[in-house]
């Protein structure tokens, strides 16, 4: 099963430390993990993609809660939340090669963002099964790095809110 | 006011009396500043031993115990003990030293990360930076130590910030963290629930756990228990709680614990599972337990309520306040029968007494000593063979039992005993420690010198590591390894160059009369007893 925790943390130093030391010392897994600021100064968001049974998943969410410097956290299953992930790929090619990568980040409604006769940028910002896809679609190309950020999730709007 | 005096003023304004310390040159201007305070300074003989004697005064005292050391060595010499304070939930304030802030991170001198080193086994931890801020701090710190489900919590202070000026001493009127607020009250529908699941019981039982000690429980259970005639078994924590000789009392469940009082939880089909984690050692086998019964469970701490039992009715809260809540209902309800039945079982229990002509029987020591020591004494175990002999044995009356329980860290019983000894001056403690135990925090008996204090150090001599020596018996086929500890010392010359009295019980009929003698003054003594090596805990 996986779960995506959305966790508010006091924004101060060593707090990221200590809970991905959570994770591991419990033997959690982090499937991924993406930290910024939110619209308050002193909070950080944390959006935490986790797997496990459904008893460990509650005890994340407990442990969670435990340390002094979270705020709050919420949890949800990805058909609740919106998510979004960045990936930024840099390809080698060849000219022969060339119309199918453009073709392919057109398909997928991902972006260009640089290039050189040799090398080119194609970054996507979508929903994580769309970026794998991409990255699937691409992998039969000479990649030379791949940089991904991690799933960012905001819960839905609803009515009433 | 600099740091140092500062945080001075604000651990007297907590109402600190004794601080557990080792110095160093980062701690310096800390105790400096105490040398104006009326906080008497107790200087241990290793930074382990003053975690551990923080730990048994808090116990006994009801109030976060506190201890101070130096960075680096000091500091790290000291996480034994606070990873012990945090596995039996113990409220400790512990201060290290730290290099100065601008060194922070440079490897210097006696410099060690203790706030990462610990962050797995403290409740917080603070990195104090700036002087102004001490009294917030500690103000916090004592809150955190001390509600909710208690722990350690640590403060590293960089020397600058200990000389730094930092203005007038504020009292700070109350506390407001926003990420911090723990569950007190009961969920009345939660409590409701539990009523009515007692309702429908056929045969229900109480395991209460170190959580109802911690919230101070005891009489709200008691009166609950005896309402309803509901038999009471404890975990080890629980120890304590109900008297040994009440008619309720069944004893300690658990691998160590009792044949009945496990049977009886097992064939209970209500469990009140009260301020204990149901950890392994208490329940070995939670399927077998949980099978074909209803878990109530109460504890302040939601992590642990499906944590190792899955729970049918969670009661989130401070164990005296729900069953204050508890109390309050009157269910027609009455299992004086299934107590019949449990007594029956209890009564089946073999007595492991023999006695041979050349050693003491442990259990039977142990047994003479509850007979013998004062019904509101304080008894202090260590760990390995002798906690077992000694929970097993130990009948509660009046007093309290304390040993290292999650973490079993051996070496605790004697710096624990002096720290009790200082929350409570006037209780006679006994201290039960076997030779391994006592050889890691032997240099602590200075303290029962110097302070003639009422403890009795019961030494369980068997010349070996006990309890690893029977477990290579078990489970190696006698192929002992790293466990004889040979023939030195001689207790009696240890017991002399510190000026304690001395008796050496050779045999069981030795037992009761040097008991009667050594018990009867307040005042130290050394206990000498001559286990056998081959005396196991599981026959």
């Amino acid at each position: 099963m996986k779960k995506i925790y959305s966790v508010w943390v006091e924004n101060r130093s060593g707090v990221l430390s200590k809970v991905a030391g959570l994770f591991a010392r419990r033997s959690y897994n982090i499937d991924s993990l993406t930290v910024g600021e939110t619209q308050d100064k002193t909070i950080s968001s944390m959006t935490i993609l986790s797997s496990g049974t459904t008893q460990t998943l509650e005890q994340i969410e407990k442990q969670l809660n435990k340390k002094l410097d979270v705020i709050k956290v919420r949890t949800f299953g990805a058909e609740q939340a919106i998510l979004r992930e960045v990936i930024l790929l840099k390809i080698k090619y060849t000219a022969a090669q060339r119309k199918e990568l453009m073709e392919i980040s057109e398909f997928l409604k991902a972006e260009i963002v640089d290039a050189t006769s040799t090398h080119m940028i194609i970054t996507l910002c979508d929903t994580p099964d769309r970026v794998e896809k991409l990255l699937s679609m691409l992998r039969k190309f000479n990649i030379v790095e791949i940089s991904r950020t991690g799933t960012l999730a905001m819960p839905k709007c609803s009515e009433g809110e | 006011m600099n740091g140092a005096q500062l945080l001075v003023k604000a651990l007297e304004t907590e109402g600190v009396r004794h601080i557990f310390g080792y110095p160093g040159v980062s701690i310096c201007p800390f105790f400096d500043a105490l040398n104006d305070s009326k906080i008497d300074p107790v200087l241990m003989r290793s930074e382990q031993s003053c975690g551990h004697a923080a730990n048994g005064y808090a116990r006994i005292a009801g109030k976060p115990g506190v201890c101070a050391v130096s960075s680096g060595p000091g500091a790290t010499n000291l996480i034994t003990a606070i990873a012990t304070a945090f596995a039996d939930s113990v409220p400790l304030i512990c201060i290290t030293g730290q290099v100065p802030l601008e060194q922070i991170g440079s490897d210097m001198f006696q410099e060690a990360d203790i706030i990462g080193a610990v962050e797995s086994f403290v409740k917080y931890s603070y990195s104090v930076r700036c002087a102004k801020d001490i009294p917030r701090i500690v103000k916090e710190a004592f809150y955190i130590a001390n509600t909710g489900r208690k722990g350690p919590v640590l403060l590293d202070l960089p020397i600058d910030v200990q000389n730094m000026e930092g203005g007038f001493f504020q009292e700070i009127e109350s506390v407001s963290l926003r990420t911090y607020k723990p569950t007190i009250k009961g969920h009345a529908v939660q409590i409701k629930k539990a009523l009515k699941a007692l309702e429908n019981a056929q045969r229900p039982i109480l395991c209460v756990g170190g959580g109802v000690i911690a919230s101070k429980a005891e009489k709200e259970i008691i009166t609950f228990a005896e309402k309803y005639h509901i038999p009471v078994v404890s975990t080890m924590m629980g120890i304590g709680v109900i008297p040994s000789k009440h008619p309720l009392s069944m004893g300690m469940v658990g691998n160590n614990g009792k044949k009945y009082a496990n049977k009886a939880m097992n064939e209970s089909d209500v469990l009140l599972m009260v301020g204990a984690r149901a950890a392994d050692r208490a329940i070995s086998q939670p399927d077998l337990v949980m099978k074909d019964k209803t878990l109530i469970h109460i504890d302040i701490d939601p992590a642990e309520i499906g944590k190792n039992l899955g729970p049918s009715i969670p009661i989130v809260g401070d164990a005296k306040n729900v069953f204050i809540e508890l109390n309050k209902a009157s269910l027609k309800c009455d299992f004086s029968d299934w107590c019949e039945t449990l007594k029956k079982y209890s009564k089946t229990r073999e007595e492991n007494l023999q006695s041979t002509a050349k050693f003491v029987n442990p259990n039977h020591l142990v047994s003479t000593i509850c007979k013998t020591m004062k019904d509101d004494g304080i008894y202090v175990s260590d760990v390995g063979q002798n906690q077992i002999y000694s929970c097993t044995n130990y009948v509660s009356k009046k007093g309290r039992f304390i040993t290292s329980c999650g973490m079993g860290t051996m070496g605790y019983s004697l710096p624990a005993a002096i720290g009790a000894s200082f929350a409570d001056p006037k209780k006679q403690i006994i201290c039960a420690v076997g030779d391994g135990g006592l050889q890691m925090s032997l240099s602590e008996l200075v303290h029962i010198s110097l302070l003639k204090a009422n403890i009795k150090i019961v030494l369980m001599d068997n010349r070996s590591l006990g309890m690893i020596r029977e477990y290579q018996h078990y489970h190696y086929e006698n192929r002992y390894s790293m466990v004889d500890l040979k023939e030195y010392p001689d207790y009696s010359l240890i017991a002399k160059a510190y000026g304690i009295p001395f008796i050496r019980l050779k045999k069981d009929s030795e037992v009761e009369e040097g008991l009667k003698e050594a018990l009867k003054t307040d005042g130290p003594c050394f206990i000498e007893a001559n286990i056998d090596a081959d005396a196991f805990t599981v026959g």
